[in-house]
């Protein structure tokens, strides 16, 4: 009997493919442990090897990991939301405005002009301003819990900085989603004003009564709670993505909602499906990129990759000299932000129907493939070079005659 | 001893840190899981740890307890944990009409809804004080309740 029925294929085929995929996928994610190295550049090479021109292209499973993989953007965006409490964000705002507004210039600018210089249209220069503009808080928490620097002074910069960053976006995807719609430009003002107008209408929901839902959700078994969850992050983000405001963005303000016990249960019980489904997201991502453009990107998205990981350097300094940490912190600070990730490949998927698409998504995934090894490796660098810089070598000769 | 300064990690959870009479920067980190990392900051570069120790909860708990930590504390974390369930300490006003009374006749868990589960005099401390226990100006109650039992139970105690 069949109960389910592939859309137009052959049901066993599809199991076949999809699980071959995924034993890929956690080979890949082992190999990627091995190396100290975050997996989602690993994931993004497998899907150039299964996608249009790669080494074996998978035949029927297609529509299947597609679907996963826009569960999988929901479910890493509803974890993001998760990490963070109201009162975290608040506080983000109330003492991060200064760092967060150098980041965004720093970053968003050198990726923006790069999109125009490439003779690309407003819509895909913006959203690669964007893919330059966020460090991925998953490689960067990573990276901090492996060097030990969770304690270090200068890691609540750090972290500030990536909630400030998470934070932007809620604002930055639903305006970009509108300018990519590509309507008249008054039309283009109303769209973005009804998402920004929802989206601040979620958030003051979601800090106003969160606690009541996190209450109500609280009580029921594991079971009803992973079900209540996944129901409402789908619902929410496909709402969300009928008034124009990005589907993401939905899942990620549910996640905020959530706090107390009910926050702590939703994250150990969601965090095994989000790597399911956001391992297929990246596959699927550069599935759709062939290796032959993505190789022609390479160089120029080499050169935006080093232009942008300086821009980090700066405001990681930035944001950790206002707190007091020494230029050695600082540089750490800096370094350690330089990895891009899952919120740079949201947004270039964003982009994926507008007439640039195809060559944003080749770049993007370039410039992730780049920064996310790079990055880590940069961190690590900074680590053991114990006086990285002139002033360091100034600060430390200062202190000796005390000491 | 220097002050304890409390430091939040968005995401992560807070650090404490003090520095001791020998000049060693000391920090505690308390994930939100629970683990704890017990940091030693470098004396050259006072941003970075020299030394971090990864402790799950149950190592935390054994290390509070060699360092001679209080256990009722421990213990009322973890009853924190639980939904409408809260627990505090109160001091037994010498105006309270309750002093001189037994926690029996004082029938505080029909009138408040709260319990005393504890009571700290002086040095000692009683857990589980029995029915006939007689409350004394000074006592330090450990009750728990919801918050409102907590409250009314406040007002009777007249802290």
């Amino acid at each position: 009997m069949t109960v389910v029925a592939a859309p137009g294929g052959d049901v066993t085929l599809v199991f076949i493919e999809f699980g071959a995929v995924a034993l890929a996928l956690a080979l890949l994610a082992r190999l990627a442990g091995r190396l100290g190295i975050p997996a989602i550049p690993f994931y993004l090479l497998g899907g150039l090897a299964v996608g249009r021109g790669g080494l074996v292209p998978l035949a029927v499973s297609a529509e299947l990991i597609a679907l996963a993989a826009e569960i999988g953007v929901l479910l890493l965006l509803l974890i993001l939301g998760l990490e963070y409490t109201a009162d975290e964000l608040r506080a983000g705002l109330r003492r991060g405005a200064v760092p967060g507004a150098v980041d965004a210039v720093v970053n968003f600018l050198p990726g923006f002009g790069a999109g125009l210089l490439l003779g690309w249209g407003v819509a895909a220069a913006v959203l690669l301003g964007g893919v330059c503009w966020v460090s991925s808080s998953g490689v960067v928490a990573k990276v901090l819990q492996d060097l030990d620097r969770m304690g270090n002074r200068e890691t609540p910069a750090v972290l500030n900085l990536l909630v400030l960053e998470d934070l932007a976006m809620a604002v930055f995807l639903p305006v970009v989603a509108a300018l990519v719609a590509g309507r008249a430009p008054l039309a283009t003002v109303v769209t973005v004003a009804v998402a920004c107008a929802a989206v601040l209408l979620i958030l003051v929901v979601a800090l106003r009564w969160g606690g009541r839902l996190s209450a109500a959700l609280a009580t029921g078994s594991d079971e009803s709670l992973l079900l209540a969850l996944f129901g409402l992050t789908l619902l929410v983000g496909g709402l969300a993505q009928r008034v124009q405001v990005s589907a993401a963005i939905g899942a990620f303000l549910v996640g905020l909602a959530l706090s107390g016990p009910a926050q702590a249960r939703a994250g150990a019980l969601v965090s095994p499906l989000r790597d399911l489904f956001a391992a297929t997201f990246f596959l699927f991502f550069s599935f759709q990129v062939e290796p032959r453009s993505l190789l022609a990107v390479l160089l120029p998205a080499g050169a935006l990759a080093a232009v942008t990981a300086v821009g980090k350097v700066v405001s990681g300094w930035v944001a950790a000299r206002r707190m007091g940490v020494g230029p050695a912190g600082a540089l750490r600070a800096g370094t350690v932000l330089i990895a891009r990730g899952e919120f740079s490949i949201v947004i270039a998927s964003l982009g994926a129907a507008t007439a640039d698409g195809t060559e944003l998504g080749a770049f993007a995934a370039a410039y992730v493939l780049l920064t996310a090894v790079a990055g880590p490796l940069a961190a690590r660098f900074a680590d053991s070079a114990r006086q990285p810089t002139g002033a360091t070598l100034l600060l430390s000769r200062k202190r000796l005659p005390g000491s | 001893m220097s002050e304890v300064t409390e430091v939040r990690l968005p995401g992560v959870g807070v650090r404490h840190e003090y520095t001791t009479s020998a000049g060693d920067r000391v920090g505690v980190l308390t994930h939100r899981s629970g683990h704890r990392e017990v940091l030693l900051y470098d004396r050259d570069d006072p941003d970075r740890c020299r030394a971090v120790l990864h402790l799950d909860p149950e190592e935390a708990y054994t290390l509070a307890e060699l360092l001679g930590g209080a256990q009722v504390s421990e213990a009322a974390a973890s009853v924190q944990r639980i939904e409408g369930l809260a627990i505090d300490w109160l001091t037994v006003r010498s105006g309270s009409s309750l002093v001189g009374s037994t926690i029996a006749e004082a029938r505080l868990g029909s009138r408040t809804g709260a319990s005393i589960v504890a009571v700290v005099r002086g040095d000692t401390t009683l857990a589980s004080p029995g029915p006939e226990h007689r409350l004394q100006a000074g006592d330090v109650a450990v009750a728990v309740g919801t918050a409102e039992g907590l409250s009314h139970l406040r007002e009777l105690l007249g802290t």
